[in-house]
C-alpha cells in the first residue's frame, strides 16, 4: 500500500519545489486511512444496532477484546509459535531446495536439461491439490504441513532465480572474463549478484506461498497453530476468534514481506532507484 | 617482411580470416603493432574492426589457421563502461586482481583518471564520462602491454570526449602500453594516433603514419589534408558528392 504512495510521490517530485510538495504528502498519507476507518466504524455501528448478528461476524470491539484476552492468556502466543515454527522449517527446506536447483539448472546446460524439465512440469500442478497424497505419505503429524510449505515456497525461488541467472548481461560476463575472472569468480562476482534482485522477488513470492500453504495445512487435523485456533473457534461459533486468527495471518504475511524488503534495501543498495531515492 | 625480427612486434597477426555464415568479415588479414605505439583502426560499420579487436582481446576464438601473437597482459575498454553495478567504483577497478594491496592500486589508478572522490561510489551514480574513466582506470591498473579501446568515447558528449582524448594521451605517455583504438571517427583517429589503419573488405586497405607533433589542432593544414585522405579511403567523399548533386 505504502509503495503506491511512494511511487506517486516520486513521479511528482521533479516538477515541484520541495516546500510545495511536503504538506501535500502528509495530507494524502492521512487521507489513506480515512476510508478504512469509516468502514470499521460503520461495521461497529451495524453490530451495535443488531444489523450484523455475532454468529455472522463479531463486532470490531468484541474482536479487539478477544484478541487481548487471547494474548494475555498466552493461548495466541503459543499457537503463533507453532505456526511460525512450521513456516520457518518449511521455508528453510523449500528455499534451500529451490535455490540449489536453480543454481544447478542455471549454471550448467546439463543441469538445465536434468532439472528444468521436471521442475517446469511440476510447477503446473496446483501444489495444494497434493494434500491428500501428502496425508497418505506423511500421515497427519507435522511432516505433511512442513512439506506443503516447503513445496509451496520452492517453486517461486527456483523459477525467479533460474531466470535471474540466465538473464545476466552477457556484456558484463565478457568484461569479467577479459579482466581475469575464472569461472568461479564469474559466478561469485557477476552471476550471483546479478541474479539476486529477481531471487529476492522470488523469496517474497515464496513467503506469500508459504503462508497460503500453512493456512491449508493447518486446516487438516491440527491440534495447535493459528489454523487450529480458527477451526476450533468455528465449532463454537466464535467469529471474533476466527477474525483474530485471520488478522494474525495477515500481520504475519505483512511482516515477512517487510523483512525481505528491508533486506533488499541493504543488499541491493547499488540499484539506481535506491541510490537516488 | 618482418618475419626475421618478430621481437620488435608486440602484436603480430598473419592470415586472420573470420566468416559469419557466407559473410567474410576478415579476409587473410595481417597486422603488426610496434611496442608503445598508438594505432587507430578506422572502418565503416560492419567492416570487421570490432571483430579484429575482439580476436586480439581473446573474446572471439582465434581460427586455427591464423597466426596470432599478443602479449599476456591485455586490457580492454569497451564502448559501454561495463562496470558491475553491485560493486563500488574501486572494486570495479580491481576486479579479477589478486587481493594484496588491491585497494591502494585502485586508489592510485583512480587518482590518475581524476576520480579519487568517487572510489566508494556506486556505478549507477556516475556520469557517462566518469563511468568511462573508471573503465580506463580498470584497464590501466593491470599495467597492460596491450591496451585495446573499442570506440570508448562514441557514447560520450562532445565536450567530455575532448577531455577524454587528453586523458588517454596522458595515460598512454605515462604507461606506454601499445594502444589500438577502434573508431569510426576520423578526427579522433588523427588526433590521437601515430598510425592510422583503414579496414576495408576484411583487409587493411590503408596504413598511414601520422607525423604531427602533439597536441594536434583541427585547423592544422596537415590535419585537414590527412582527414580528407582518410575520408576518401572510407568512401565518404563519393557519397557526399552524390548527395549534393
Amino acid at each position: 500500500m505504502s509503495e503506491h504512495a511512494l511511487g506517486a510521490r516520486g513521479a511528482l517530485a521533479p516538477s515541484e519545489p520541495l516546500q510545495a510538495r511536503l504538506p501535500r504528502i502528509d495530507l494524502s498519507r492521512y487521507r489513506r486511512f480515512v476510508s478504512p476507518l469509516v468502514l470499521v466504524l460503520l461495521w461497529q455501528a451495524a453490530s451495535m444496532a443488531g444489523l450484523i448478528a455475532p454468529r455472522t461476524l463479531a463486532a470490531p470491539s468484541t474482536i479487539l477484546a478477544s484478541a487481548w484476552e487471547l494474548v494475555v492468556s498466552g493461548e495466541l502466543p503459543r499457537h503463533l509459535l507453532v505456526s511460525l515454527g512450521r513456516v520457518a522449517s518449511g521455508l528453510v527446506v523449500g528455499v534451500t531446495t529451490g535455490a540449489a536447483l536453480a543454481l544447478v539448472a542455471g549454471l550448467s546446460r546439463l543441469g538445465e536439461e536434468v532439472v528444468d524439465a521436471p521442475m517446469q512440469m511440476l510447477r503446473t500442478l496446483p501444489f495444494l491439490a497434493l494434500v491428500p497424497l501428502f496425508i497418505l505419505w506423511f500421515g497427519i503429524g507435522e511432516t505433511p504441513k512442513i512439506a506443503l510449505v516447503a513445496l509451496g515456497s520452492a517453486f517461486p525461488v527456483y523459477l525467479t532465480l533460474f531466470a535471474g541467472i540466465r538473464g545476466v548481461d552477457p556484456k558484463l560476463m565478457e568484461a569479467g572474463k577479459v579482466f581475469g575472472l575464472d569461472r568461479r569468480g564469474l559466478v561469485r562476482h557477476v552471476v550471483l549478484p546479478a541474479a539476486l534482485p529477481s531471487g529476492l522477488v522470488g523469496l517474497r513470492y515464496a513467503l506469500g506461498s508459504a503462508w497460503l500453504s500453512l493456512v491449508i495445512a493447518e486446516q487438516i487435523n491440527a491440534t495447535s497453530g493459528i489454523g487450529f485456533l480458527i477451526n476450533d473457534a468455528r465449532d463454537f461459533l466464535r467469529t471474533d476468534v476466527i477474525v483474530v486468527g485471520l488478522l494474525v495471518y495477515a500481520l504475519l504475511g505483512l511482516s515477512a514481506d517487510a523483512l525481505v524488503r528491508a533486506f533488499e534495501r541493504r543488499a541491493l543498495a547499488w540499484r539506481p532507484s535506491l541510490v537516488k531515492g | 617482411m618482418s618475419d626475421n625480427r618478430p621481437l620488435n612486434r608486440v602484436v603480430s597477426v598473419r592470415g586472420l580470416t573470420r566468416r559469419f555464415g557466407s559473410n567474410t568479415v576478415l579476409n587473410a588479414l595481417d597486422l603488426e603493432l610496434e611496442p608503445g605505439s598508438f594505432t587507430a583502426l578506422l572502418g565503416r560499420s560492419g567492416s570487421g574492426k570490432s571483430t579484429l579487436l575482439r580476436t586480439l582481446a581473446g573474446l572471439d576464438p582465434a581460427p586455427a589457421d591464423a597466426e596470432i601473437r599478443v602479449p599476456a597482459s591485455v586490457a580492454v575498454a569497451f564502448q559501454e563502461p561495463r562496470l558491475l553495478p553491485w560493486k563500488q567504483v574501486w572494486q570495479n577497478v580491481t576486479i579479477g586482481l589478486p587481493g594484496n594491496g588491491a585497494r591502494e592500486r585502485a586508489e592510485r589508478a583512480l587518482a590518475e583518471v581524476g576520480l579519487t572522490r568517487h572510489a566508494e561510489a556506486w556505478p549507477a551514480t556516475l556520469s557517462g564520462g566518469e563511468a568511462q574513466r573508471t573503465a580506463l582506470a580498470r584497464a590501466l591498473v593491470r599495467e597492460p602491454r596491450l591496451l585495446l579501446l573499442d570506440e570508448p568515447f562514441a557514447a560520450l558528449d562532445a565536450l567530455t570526449r575532448i577531455r577524454m582524448h587528453a586523458l588517454v594521451l596522458d595515460l598512454w605517455r605515462v604507461h606506454t602500453p601499445t594502444t589500438l583504438i577502434v573508431t569510426h571517427d576520423v578526427d579522433e583517429a588523427v588526433l590521437l594516433a601515430d598510425r592510422v589503419l583503414v579496414l576495408d573488405a576484411g583487409r587493411i586497405a590503408a596504413d598511414i603514419p601520422v607525423e604531427m607533433p602533439r597536441p594536434r589542432s583541427h585547423g592544422d593544414a596537415r590535419f585537414v589534408a590527412l582527414r580528407h585522405r582518410l575520408l576518401s579511403e572510407l568512401g565518404v567523399e563519393a557519397e557526399v558528392i552524390r548527395e549534393a548533386a
